[in-house]
């Protein structure tokens, strides 16, 4: 499709393949650079006399007999229990993001079929809403959570990303409605359906892409939120992001820095796979807000 | 839509917002004005064979029946905010009768806890968000200069930083970055100072976070620049040819104009992320160098004891931030969307 017109100079080419080979450096190197570190003790990961030991794992063969060592892994999962962590963690993105999106469908496609102006004011709170920092709620949250002894737990944390998402989820979710076209259910209504069923019948079975994109980033803020997670829960109830958090207090004085090493590595690995499977959806999630204008 | 069924339709989502954001603001509005009670202090007289002393005690009773009756705590009013910890009224004042000159007065006022944060919070935005949108350009640009088979996976690689959670993000740069990982021993290298330690150095932690800053929402800048060049309109770009455009005329007068709208889209959404700055600051354990108002809050909340009155207040200081911030995206909202 380039005509000769289009073709670009030598030099320009040059400059442009540069900067993706540097810009690729700098995106993945990090990840697998500490994907491959992780299985090799602290001596070799952090290694002051040769910073080519990370890589070829002396060290580690010194200490445990082989270039490759799971030790890390173990001490994160089983010694420090990283898989109570991880469980908590599912449950809690398990149920924000069915609460979100359940919530979230029913108030997108009022806020899109809705033509009042009280539709408009309940979409520019929720943009402020969506603007606050979370952490900036938190102090209003933990006396009112102590006072009903409902601190710690799992539920209590559910419900307050469900609520903390609501804004962005809902602004994602309209913005798709409105790309419904209306008809689809007025027909349905003319024909004697109610409001609640002419949703149910002909809204839910179309609305499946958008649901599946706006769940992605529900999905995400779960997984990925510290400030809030770590304050209102308690050690036992810790997900993955404030148990990490909390590795680094506890074992970068024991000297055992790896055990956080393989924890992350363990977090980062589902969020590579959604990333892969995902992509177009993430894409697509990314630019909704702009695309529109 | 009839307003009986808009009501039922938004009334979970509208019910989780008042409880879980709406409330939880109100409260931390009326708690920065309240301060918890002190302890009752009672003088008890203790007689002995020897004479009597009196002695100072605290009485737990008094002190229970106080907070009971008045669990928010004494009505202080404005005075958290004007403590040493938050605008330090007094201490600003000061310093800038003793200060010789603006510099010296910014160096000073850098030691009081608040605007030690607000200055970090202010430089980071300040600095990431124009290096986003450039960053974000260029490799947009390049990207889509590559053959189309490869831009799957270039896209892939690109999103990562961005999707990789923020804390985990930031200790994956951190242990490259320590005096012993692989970029700490290039950057002694490259120096040529065996001694060199981000950890130890306020400029180069700065720097550090800020450099994390760009990588982690580069990718977003990115993603919004790729989809807007696919809509780049070939005509117009044809016409631009025919009527004797160079490349560069093409780019400055066809494509720059045509992802202008969405320049304003990311650098507003970066500023609203970038103020709430938090994570990386965990991350590399830069609290002795560089401070964000979210951290402030974080500390506040998360030591031996909690200082609630006195996170509500930066809590609401911030809010505050947010709102100059965002006062053009909601006047912009208003005026898109209020027509309708």
């Amino acid at each position: 499709m380039a005509s000769k017109a289009q073709k670009r100079p030598l030099a320009l080419q040059i400059v442009l393949f540069v900067t993706l080979v540097v810009w690729m450096i700098a995106a993945a190197f990090p990840f697998f650079w500490t994907l491959w570190g992780s299985f090799k003790v602290e001596a070799d990961f952090f290694s002051l006399n040769n910073w080519t030991n990370a890589l070829t794992g002396r060290m580690t063969e010194i200490e445990t007999g082989d270039t490759f060592t799971t030790q890390g892994y173990y001490g994160a999962w089983v010694q420090e229990e990283f898989w109570r962590a991880a469980w908590n963690s599912t449950l809690v993105c398990l149920f924000v993001v069915s609460i979100s999106l359940t919530f979230g469908t029913l108030g997108g496609y009022a806020l899109a079929r809705s033509t009042y102006r009280y539709a408009f004011w309940f979409l520019l709170i929720a943009l402020i809403f969506r603007a606050m920092p979370p952490i900036t709620l938190v102090s209003g949250y933990l006396p009112v959570f102590f006072d009903w002894n409902i601190w710690g737990y799992l539920p209590t944390a559910i419900i307050v990303l469900v609520a903390i998402n609501q804004p962005f989820t809902l602004w994602m979710l309209h913005s798709f409605f409105k790309n419904i076209p209306q008809d689809l259910d007025e027909s349905a209504m003319v024909d004697g359906c109610t409001r609640f069923q002419a949703f149910r019948y002909v809204i839910i079975p179309v609305m499946w892409p958008g649901v599946i994109t706006t769940g992605l980033f529900s999905f995400l803020l779960a997984y990925n939120d510290f400030a809030v997670t770590a304050m209102i829960l308690d050690k036992q109830n810790q997900t993955m992001v404030p148990k990490i958090a909390s590795f680094l207090g506890t074992t970068q004085t024991k000297g055992n820095v790896m055990f956080a090493v393989a924890a992350v590595v363990s977090t980062t690995a589902p969020l590579f796979l959604l990333i892969m499977f995902f992509q177009r959806q993430i894409v697509s999630g990314l630019t909704a807000g702009a695309v529109k204008g | 839509m009839k307003h009986n069924a808009f009501f039922w339709f938004v009334l979970p989502s509208a019910t989780a917002m008042m409880l879980f954001i709406f409330f939880p603001i109100v409260s931390v509005v009326i708690q920065s004005f309240h301060v918890a009670h002190e302890q009752v202090i009672i003088e008890v007289e203790n007689c002995g064979p020897f004479g009597c002393t009196t002695a100072t005690a605290i009485d737990q009773e008094a002190t229970a029946a106080l907070r009971e009756e008045q669990p928010l705590g004494r009505f202080a009013g404005l005075e958290i905010y004007k403590d040493r910890n938050h605008l330090a009224v007094n201490e600003f004042a000061q310093t800038w009768q003793q200060s010789e000159g603006i510099g010296d007065f910014v160096v000073r006022l850098m030691n009081l806890p608040f605007y030690k944060a607000l200055g970090f919070t202010l430089t980071y935005v300040a600095v990431v968000t124009p290096l986003t949108i450039l960053f974000g350009f260029i490799i947009a640009v390049a990207v889509n200069s590559a053959a189309r088979s490869l831009r799957g996976p270039l896209i892939f690689f690109t999103l990562l930083p961005n999707i990789v959670t923020p804390l985990i993000g930031g200790l994956i740069l951190f242990w490259m970055v320590d005096a012993r990982g692989v970029i700490g021993t290039a950057l002694r290298y490259l120096a040529d100072d065996p001694s060199l330690s981000v950890k130890a150095d306020t400029g180069l932690m700065w720097i550090m976070l800020m450099v994390y800053g760009v990588w982690s929402s580069a990718p977003f800048a990115f993603i919004v620049y790729y989809a807007g060049l696919q809509t780049v309109s070939t005509d117009t770009l044809e016409a631009a040819r025919i009527d004797g455009a160079s490349r560069w005329q093409q780019i400055r007068h066809v494509v720059i104009p045509h992802l202008l709208p969405l320049t304003t889209f990311i650098a507003l959404i970066q500023l609203m992320d970038n103020f709430r700055v938090f994570e990386p600051i965990i991350s590399f354990n830069a609290q002795a160098h560089a401070t964000s108002l979210s951290w402030a809050i974080y500390n506040d909340l998360s030591g031996e004891t909690q200082q609630l009155s006195s996170a509500a207040a930066t809590s609401v200081l911030t809010v505050i931030g947010v709102a100059i911030l965002l006062s053009p995206v909601l006047v912009r909202t208003y005026r898109s969307y209020g027509k309708a």
